[in-house]
């Protein structure tokens, strides 16, 4: 048994490493191996543990989903992270309701169960059930088999508050009687309630959500290491718990919203667009030409790119490396701008230009860019339209009043790609559009960077 | 002090180490991030091995126990490998 508590310790030790390497990128890829190591220690110290005695299940079970794991973490798209995520969450949530009810059918036929253990089994299924459904709807929104758009009906809160509560004094019920019906009732409601506190959150509030779920896996595990008098699963339990509360609260802190609003559900409708160059010209919107974005761009001091979802979508990713090549073989100086909140998830376009093969030193924080914007020849926006809003510096009566945003329309010549005029997700007007040093370039954003690209080579200075 | 208030001690210490490790973390790594902790939180496989691994287990924890294994195996060598595949991309200029 004490052998047992080393190696838990070695590994909790080996996995606050693992985090810490993520400080810098230099260090993280030595962080990663560390977490290896950690679950390696922790694992093969368990199977030869008093504990375990029957291995042919686990070696089945084992070899099944390392074949998936692999399989999938191989093949998987970078701009599918968000779903990938989004489905691991969700398998921790049902681990986690899966090893609650299993233990207590081990304990029960044992003998062993008391109100403490039951209460704590509770707090597993309950935590881990949320997770698994919240995770599942999750996915389905950012895989698009289901609609992003926030779902909302009267008494939504209601509803939710009611679950809650009997969930809750079902879960007393259980830790008090050890009655089998309250377990399968209160299994049952939270994991309803963890579809019903999901559907009305937008697609675009997602980043958030990714967050919290990430957050509620670390306490579902928390909770079945309180089940199995587990320090190793609480420890790692609670470093995950509030690593996802603490980008849940960065998320919101870069939106300017409350976790509360955004929980109870926020903006974000899928308006869908009208032809984007009649709206254009009827509010006075300037189209410019992928030549005249050449123009400005091929002899500039420095082109900053603020990319967003809409990169992603159209995968221009590898076509904006190649501009940055160019525009870097005449002296210009190319750096990306990221919003804390662009994209999915946490990071997302990070990890999308790091797929492209682009530097990281050439990508830039909020905090950091904000600054160089000013005295910039272009900013170029690459399908991001929200957070490079001035309506949320300048427009007190804005829903997104208040939310930082990146300074591109302080660039002599800001361009934005887009697709057509399309609000941002918050389906509040872009007041950037209508600067006079602001052009739109509708299209494709690939299409157009690719155009980009092509002139600049084709351009023989 | 008995046992699970001794788990309650480690488990609020254990906030304190993740509020401090996690706000070191680069905001550009946030997805590895995200996708680590995913694979970490996969230590609920411990948990699945000791249901599982139970000699007298009945036949219904151990489906559970084995289902358990599965998924929270996904999670570890899934979450593991997928973070290194996107770490490995970050570079510096050459």
């Amino acid at each position: 048994m004490n052998q047992l508590a080393v190696a838990y310790l070695v590994s909790a030790v080996l996995f606050i490493f693992a985090l810490k390497g993520l400080t810098h990128p230099a260090t993280a890829r030595r962080g990663n191996l560390f977490g290896m190591l950690g679950m390696a220690i922790a694992l093969i110290a368990t199977l030869l543990g008093a504990e375990v005695q029957d291995y042919l299940l686990i070696i089945i079970a084992g070899v099944i989903g390392a074949v998936i794991g692999i399989r999938v973490a191989l093949r998987i798209q970078m701009t599918a992270m968000p779903q990938l995520v989004a489905a691991l969450h969700s398998f921790v949530g049902m681990a986690a309701v899966l090893v609650a009810i299993g233990t207590f059918i081990n304990r029960a036929q044992a003998g062993t169960l008391n109100t403490v253990l039951m209460g704590e089994l509770s707090a597993g299924v309950v935590i881990g059930a949320i997770t698994f459904t919240g995770s599942v709807i999750a996915f389905t929104k950012l895989q698009g088999i289901m609609s992003g758009a926030p779902i909302k009906f009267m008494g939504q809160h209601l509803l939710n508050a009611a679950i809650a509560i009997a969930t809750v004094l079902l879960a007393v019920n259980f830790a008090m009687t050890g009655n089998v019906f309250s377990l399968l009732l209160m299994t049952l409601l939270a994991f309803v309630l963890g579809g019903t506190l999901i559907i009305p959150i937008g697609g675009a509030d997602m980043p958030v959500i990714i967050s919290m779920l990430n957050s509620y896996s670390g306490w579902a595990a928390a909770a079945t290491g309180f089940t199995l008098h587990n320090n190793l699963l609480i420890i790692v339990g609670a470093l995950v718990g509030f690593s996802g509360a603490i980008l849940s609260y960065i998320m919101c802190r870069a939106m300017n919203r409350s976790i509360i609003n955004v929980v109870f559900g926020g903006f974000g409708t899928d308006s869908s667009g009208d032809s984007a160059g009649a709206v254009a010209a009827e509010k006075g919107v300037k189209s410019a030409s992928v030549e005249d974005a050449v123009y400005w761009m091929e002899d500039a001091n420095k082109v900053i790119i603020v990319p967003g979802y809409g990169m992603a979508v159209a995968q221009a990713q590898h076509a904006l490396k190649e501009m940055m090549e160019l525009l870097e073989a005449r002296d210009v100086e190319v750096k990306f701008a990221i919003h804390p909140v662009a994209g999915r998830m946490p990071g997302h376009m990070n990890v999308l230009l790091a797929e492209a093969d682009i530097p990281y030193d050439h990508v830039l924080e909020m905090d950091e860019i904000n600054p160089e914007f000013q005295g910039a020849a272009v900013a170029l926006v690459v399908g991001a339209n929200d957070v490079v809003n001035p309506a949320a510096k300048e427009d007190p009566t804005s829903p997104i009043y208040g939310m930082p945003i990146l300074e591109a329309g302080r660039a002599n010549q800001c361009y934005f790609l887009k697709r057509s005029m399309r609000p941002g997700y918050s389906g509040v007007d872009n007041l950037l559009f209508y600067q006079d040093n602001t052009s739109l370039i509708f299209g494709d954003a690939k299409d157009t960077i690719e155009g980009i690209v092509s002139s600049l080579k084709g351009g023989g200075h | 002090m008995s046992e699970s208030l001794t788990a309650l001690y480690v488990f609020v210490l254990a906030c304190f180490i993740g509020y401090y490790v996690v706000w070191g973390v680069t905001p550009s790594l946030h997805t590895p991030l995200v996708a680590l902790t995913n694979a970490i939180s996969g230590i609920v496989l411990v948990g699945a091995l000791l249901v599982t691994g139970l000699d007298e287990a009945g036949w219904l924890a151990s489906g559970m126990g084995f289902l358990a294994v599965l998924l929270a195996s996904i999670n570890v060598f899934g979450g593991f490998l997928v973070t290194h595949r996107m770490l490995s991309m970050f570079k510096k200029k050459k």
